[in-house]
């Protein structure tokens, strides 16, 4: 066991230390991620002018745009960027090989590397972030009760769960279509409109409404901020989050399935 | 003991055929051709401990893919291989500890990161011992004089010297089985040579079992003693490397030096005439007659110098390939020799 941990935390600092090789690159494309949200407060602020009335589906303006800072967090912990098609890379040139002759697990190797990935991140928007929220600090309702609090911060460590496994589990289609490019883009289609990144999922019209709490994509950005906001509370949010924890166990089991067939399949046909 | 068993080994593969042309696109959407390859057609290897054999076959001849099998990167379609005892294919981490594949310039390598980096997570992965890891790291890159290239990032270093850390980190956690696949691809001559050399003197000094393929010959002369040609996904020879001219090649090159301007017009008699600079020529001479052939020479010409040699292994071995390719149209087969 202390043997797996160190090669756990040696795979860590190594990709951490990767991470930070074209770190010019890196801070810019994170600091570049805050942009949009001048847009949004913009963009909410005219609709509500139009809308005339103070609130859209039980959201005041101000509830909207700490609601759509609460989804910026909650994407910094469950999106992937560069994971599903990283892996269809690796299929396609052959580099997924190592993953088969070395002792080493895949699903294992990629965790501690999008571990990495985050922690990297994190600890260079975690500055831009607080003074976004600062400045924004008037439209938030104020601090939640700290089991809401701890039920959010459970909540942002399950979307990473099930953001992290389930595009695991599409990457791992690759081993069946060398090139996932479309598939990608059609999850990053529901991703946008289904997590509620875009708007709070209550403005939905039936029947999608009901179809998304189906989904798992809700999982990934409204669950969190809903839970911060106290839009989801009590039993209601203890629900929310025992589903979330099986969505990501769903996922856990999937991508190993599909890793499992994949590595048989791609034996199969040669590599 | 044998380190290697191979017993019917096969693995085919469904090809898919494209026609040519946009039509042929389009309803390749709904309706595919595929073809079967059979890469690799029921071969029997055995491999003994410690031996250094090389696989030798014209391009698409099953080399590789029978390296992938004995590796598990790939599963056969139909029979067996043990390797130092475990069936490759599945996988077992016991088994992944005890052997290594180098594939020519596949690295296993971080890109962006100094080679002694990657080598610490070998260290991690294949749990070496931290002071077994040193040594064998720092007796590695010494022999392969690499030592001070480790702090600098794979992606800055040379093909030669890439390939260096490749093999290093190939052999941290001391494989008893090595797979080396074009281990020398793409090197200049200088760096194959190193290459060539290391491999040499570890293979001698650890004893450990080496499949190697390659295209170089030199790498084969230098190295192996032992030669598998396969062809076809068939195993057409298995023996000694000398054995391969004395099976596939029936004559000699015989190259003599005349003194000054003694050279007689008539060199045809002796055999075919390969090359003529004034005062050498080159001729070939049929393996049975050479002693008659030389005798005659010497007593008829003022010899400065003469020597005999066998046809250049590449040659040989070209006429070879052409052989089985003719051979895979008549479906005949050449007797296999077992050394």
């Amino acid at each position: 066991m202390i043997a797996r941990v160190q090669t756990w935390w040696t795979i860590l600092r190594i990709c951490l230390e990767e991470r930070l090789v074209y770190r010019g690159d890196f801070a810019l494309g994170t600091l570049m991620r805050f942009l949009p949200i001048v847009t949004q407060i913009f963009l909410w602020t005219a609709i509500f002018a139009a809308a005339g009335s103070g609130k859209i589906e039980g959201y005041s303006r101000e509830d909207i745009i700490a609601y759509y800072l609460l989804t910026m967090l909650a994407r910094a912990f469950s999106s992937m960027p560069g994971l599903a098609s990283g892996i269809a890379r690796q299929v396609r040139e052959g580099e997924i090989k190592k993953f088969l002759i070395q002792p080493i697990d895949l699903v294992g190797f990629m965790l501690l590397a999008r571990i990495a990935h985050k922690v990297v991140y994190y600890a260079v928007a975690a500055g831009p972030f607080a003074l976004v929220y600062y400045l924004c600090r008037s439209y938030f309702p104020g601090w939640p009760a700290p089991d809401v609090f701890a039920a959010f911060l459970l909540s942002l460590a399950l979307a990473f769960a099930v953001g992290f496994f389930m595009e695991m589990t599409l990457g791992m289609i690759s081993f069946w279509f060398l090139e996932v490019s479309s598939l990608l883009f059609v999850y990053m289609l529901f991703t946008f409109f289904f997590s509620g990144h875009m708007f709070p999922l209550e403005i939905l019209p039936d029947p999608w409404r009901t179809i998304v709490d189906f989904l798992p994509f809700k999982y990934l950005a409204y669950f969190p901020a809903a839970v911060f906001l106290g839009k989801i509370e009590g039993d209601a949010m203890l629900f929310g989050l025992a589903v979330q924890a099986c969505w990501a166990l769903f996922f856990i089991v999937a991508c190993r399935v599909f890793m499992h067939r994949g590595f048989h399949r791609y034996s199969g046909y040669g590599g | 003991m044998n380190a290697i068993e191979i017993r019917g080994l096969q693995k085919s593969y469904r090809v898919y055929q494209k026609k040519e042309g946009l039509w042929a696109s389009l309803t390749g959407l709904f309706q595919r051709e595929y073809n079967e390859v059979e890469a690799v057609r029921g071969i029997d290897l055995d491999v003994a401990q410690g031996e250094f054999v090389a696989f030798l076959g014209p391009n698409g001849a099953g080399k590789t893919t029978t390296l992938k099998l004995l590796s598990g990167v790939i599963s056969p379609s139909g029979g067996e291989a043990h390797v130092l005892g475990h069936v490759p294919w599945k996988r077992e981490n016991e088994y992944r500890r005890r052997f290594a594949l180098v594939m020519g310039q596949k690295n296993q390598l971080w890109w962006d990161l100094p080679a002694q980096e990657s080598f610490q997570l070998h260290q991690k992965i294949y749990r070496i011992d931290p002071e077994q890891f040193r040594r064998t790291r720092d007796e590695l890159v010494d022999l392969l004089e690499v030592r001070h290239l480790l702090g600098q990032p794979v992606r800055e270093l040379s093909l030669g010297e890439r390939m260096k850390m490749e093999l290093t980190a190939a052999l941290l956690h001391s494989p008893e089985v090595l797979f080396l696949d074009e281990p020398t691809i793409g090197l200049d001559v200088v760096a194959q040579h190193n290459v060539q050399k290391f491999l040499k003197h570890y293979q001698a000094e650890r004893k450990i079992t080496i499949l190697l393929t390659s295209h170089y010959m030199k790498d084969v002369v230098a190295l192996c003693r032992r030669v598998v040609i396969i062809a076809q996904g068939e195993i057409k020879y298995d023996g000694s490397l000398a054995g391969i001219v004395d099976r596939f090649s029936g004559h000699k090159v015989l190259t003599l030096q005349f003194a000054d301007g003694r050279m007689p017009g008539d060199l045809a008699r002796y055999g075919d005439v390969l090359e003529i600079v004034e005062p050498k020529a080159r001729l070939r001479v049929a393996r049975s007659s050479i002693a008659d052939v030389l005798s005659s020479v010497l007593a008829n010409n003022t010899i400065e110098d003469v020597s005999v040699e066998d046809p250049p292994l590449e040659e040989v071995i070209a006429k070879m390939f052409a052989h089985t390719a003719n051979e895979k149209k008549s479906e005949a087969v050449l007797p296999v020799e077992t050394s």
